[in-house]
């Protein structure tokens, strides 16, 4: 029998992939490759680049404000953004809220296999681009590789910190009676965004997500007054959720005017069309603020010459009656309640 | 926006309003049938701008409000199978059943999908051969014409793993259950501006006539109801009983014929028992026996279901508008849309919900 030795060779496991492997998040070679040639291009600085186990931080004195949160968007791309850029603007307006400047992420995926280098790659650069318009760094990061139908598709961590000045007290406790409560902008645009670009609706708009990092914003606010009460970034639950919480954690009354809200027409004819309430679904670039009468006004102005804050407008203002609840001057001239919503208007938003 | 602002100007509700003023000398009691517009009523304090003389009681025409416990707990058996996928619009998932909703059934594993069109099911009949779909038609004559087209599609395509578990009500019949009641106090009717444009009119004509009552077919934005109950009280104050269009932009007489023929084709009408309310004689449609194959009930059969209604829910008066709401002891407190006792706190259409989420009675405003 003649063996061509030739025809044999070892069997050498295979290093291109079209799609991320349970290997890739098994710490060994593919692992340290999906690093190299993925994500440190993206977010690489020094004290990623160590890639030690954990960031080491030189930070001066004074308060640090803390935050967390996951992303778990149906779709992960939608008009307007993608999962990635909305992981990183979501934890740096959470940081923002509370009037702290957010300096380093940390940013944690967890990847269905399967999932292609080109999505991965798109959401990469999203968060880049992201990261370096809100000005901050991913300092840590992890990644798993789960089983096909584990997770769907990508599910992103972010959590961040920031420097908060001493002189600012911002908290959803601190509201009082006379605040004005400025919105920043229209609502409703990013839940909609999510909602028509789902499979199944067949309608479609040009709605697209108003996802954006508010840091820039905030310090603009704080520029104009340092005496802000409260500040919110409506997101699941919207407006109606955001205004509801402040009430029972201030115990006291908001009343806001239905005529004020700015609400896009494509948003608003989205809205109607499926029965849902514009101050109910979310929102990825806006902020409610509450703010003593005599600095609103300039709160306001500050606001409207920045880009995510030009259509700024007073919605309403804090009373001391019927503590913990929202209560809306209708356009027809009559008042009614605006509740807590119940659920979600629409499983997976961000 | 184009078709939404002109019917909630404020200044052409306050010229109606002043209308209405001018026009009512006595107190009147007028139904809205439609959930839709008990809402639209109470989001935008209508209710709060009309003249003390008028009161608005709430009617039956919340289709998941009035859907049969029975129905609702074979629906929950029928999505618990697992060969099961099931299509429900988002609002029937929280109606409680006897032991619980459609939602515990897709958090214990059930494939339970929310559609928005009554033809994404039969896609997704189409695209999952291997799977069991059935769809939870739920409505009154509005959503019937959609939800027959689905059978009938299914039919033209084969897709023998489709079927449809339907619960269909008609409004002529509840209203004149309504008007026979012993203690009815409605004197005029905002006839349902939807149901009235795929039915039409004709079959109210008679009712006017029988119980001497006015019935003016409604839109739902807040000047289509305004003028709605301005055509009541004038015909009321004038001794008049007619059936009287408000909503001229989408009803007409005969109704929407090509859709009238759809249902006429997929569905016959039978006896059919109302949540909260009983049965009551011809007055819901049933797949015809010609479509059996895709009745979902016939398909499955669910058996041993003995509903349990809650004591103390009054959602059958609210239903009838023998009774608000806020006249249940359990109201707000025992029953919240968190843990509603009745469907008439489940649904966005019920009354007990609407007045939970806006009106200012739970502030101590009113």
């Amino acid at each position: 029998m003649n063996v061509d030795i030739n025809k044999y060779s070892c069997p050498l496991p295979v290093m291109d992939h079209d799609t991320v492997q349970l290997a890739h998040g098994s710490g060994g070679k593919l692992s340290a490759d999906l690093i190299a040639n993925f994500f440190l291009p993206r977010f690489g600085n020094p004290l990623l680049d160590r890639l030690d186990d954990q960031a080491v931080l030189a930070l001066p004195p004074g308060r640090l404000a803390f935050t967390t949160d996951s992303f778990v968007v149906d779709p992960i791309f939608f008009p307007g953004g993608d999962i990635g850029d909305l992981a990183i603007n979501g934890t740096v307006n959470d940081i923002s809220m509370c009037g702290a400047r957010p300096l380093y992420l940390s940013v944690a995926f967890i990847i269905e296999e399967g999932l292609p280098f080109a999505d991965l790659h798109r959401i990469l650069l999203a968060m880049e681009a992201a990261a370096d318009k809100a000005g901050v760094a991913v300092v840590t990061g992890d990644t798993k590789v789960v089983n096909k139908g584990s997770c769907d598709k990508v599910f992103i961590n972010t959590s961040g910190i920031g420097l908060l000045p001493d002189n600012i007290q911002i908290s959803s406790t601190n509201l009082q009676s006379g605040d004005r409560i400025i919105l920043s902008g229209s609502i409703a645009d990013h839940g909609m965004a999510i909602m028509t670009s789902r499979e199944g609706l067949s309608f479609q708009t040009r709605i697209r997500s108003d996802t954006a990092a508010l840091n820039s914003l905030v310090d603009c606010m704080l520029q104009a007054s340092t005496e802000i009460h409260a500040m919110r970034d409506p997101t699941r639950g919207g407006a109606a959720a955001s205004l509801n919480e402040w009430a029972k954690s201030s115990q006291i009354g908001i009343v806001i005017d239905e005529e004020t809200i700015p609400v896009h027409p494509q948003v608003r004819g989205a809205c109607e069309i499926l029965g849902i309430d514009p101050l109910n679904v979310a929102n990825e670039g806006k902020l409610l603020a509450a703010v003593p009468a005599d600095s609103a006004q300039s709160v306001l102005e500050a606001m409207q010459k920045h880009p995510y804050g030009k259509e700024a407008v007073i919605i309403g203002e804090v009373v001391a009656d019927h503590k913990g609840m929202v209560a809306m001057n209708t356009s027809l001239g009559a008042a009614r309640i605006v509740d807590m919503p119940l659920g979600e208007q629409l499983p997976r938003i961000c | 926006m184009k078709y939404l602002d002109e019917y909630r100007t404020p200044w052409i509700a306050r010229h109606i309003l002043t209308e209405i003023n001018n026009n009512v000398t006595r107190p009147w009691v007028i139904m809205e049938v439609c959930g839709g517009q008990t809402h639209a009523i109470l989001k935008h304090g209508i209710d709060q701008l009309l003249p003390n003389k008028i009161e608005l009681v709430h009617g039956p025409g919340c289709p998941v409000c009035v859907t049969p416990l029975e129905l609702l707990d074979k629906a929950i058996a029928i999505a618990a199978r697992p060969e099961v996928t099931f299509c429900s619009y988002g609002d029937m998932l929280r109606v409680p059943g006897s032991d619980h909703d459609l939602f515990k059934v897709k958090s214990t594993g059930g494939d339970l999908r929310i559609i928005y069109s009554p033809l994404e099911a039969v896609k997704i009949a189409r695209e999952h051969p291997d799977r069991q779909v059935v769809f939870f038609a739920v409505g009154f004559e509005t959503t019937a014409p959609g939800n027959g087209m689905t059978i009938l599609q299914a039919e033209k395509e084969g897709l023998h793993n489709f079927s449809v578990l339907s619960s269909h009500v008609l409004v002529p019949p509840a209203i004149r259950a309504l008007l026979s009641l012993p203690d009815n106090r409605v004197q005029g009717y905002l006839a349902p501006g939807h149901v009235c444009t795929v039915m039409g009119w004709q079959d109210y004509e008679a009712i006017a006539r029988r119980f001497k009552v006015p019935i003016v077919p409604t839109g739902f934005e807040p000047m289509d109801i305004l003028e709605g109950i301005l055509m009541v009280v004038k015909q009321l104050e004038q001794g008049r009983y007619e059936v009287q269009n408000q909503y001229r932009r989408s009803v007409k007489r005969e109704g929407n014929i090509p859709a009238q023929e759809i249902i006429n084709t997929v569905f016959e009408v039978a006896d059919r028992n109302w949540r909260g309310i009983g049965p009551i004689p011809a007055s819901g449609l049933r797949i015809r026996q010609k479509f059996a194959d895709f009745d979902a009930e016939r398909k499955f059969p669910v058996s041993s279901i003995y509903p349990r209604e809650p004591e103390i829910c009054i959602s059958g008066q609210v239903l009838q508008g023998l009774k608000k709401p806020k006249e249940c002891t359990a109201f707000g407190k025992e029953c919240t849309p968190e843990h509603p006792l009745g469907a008439t706190m489940v649904s966005n259409e019920g009354a007990c919900a609407a007045y939970y989420k806006y009106n200012m009675a739970r502030v101590g405003r009113i």
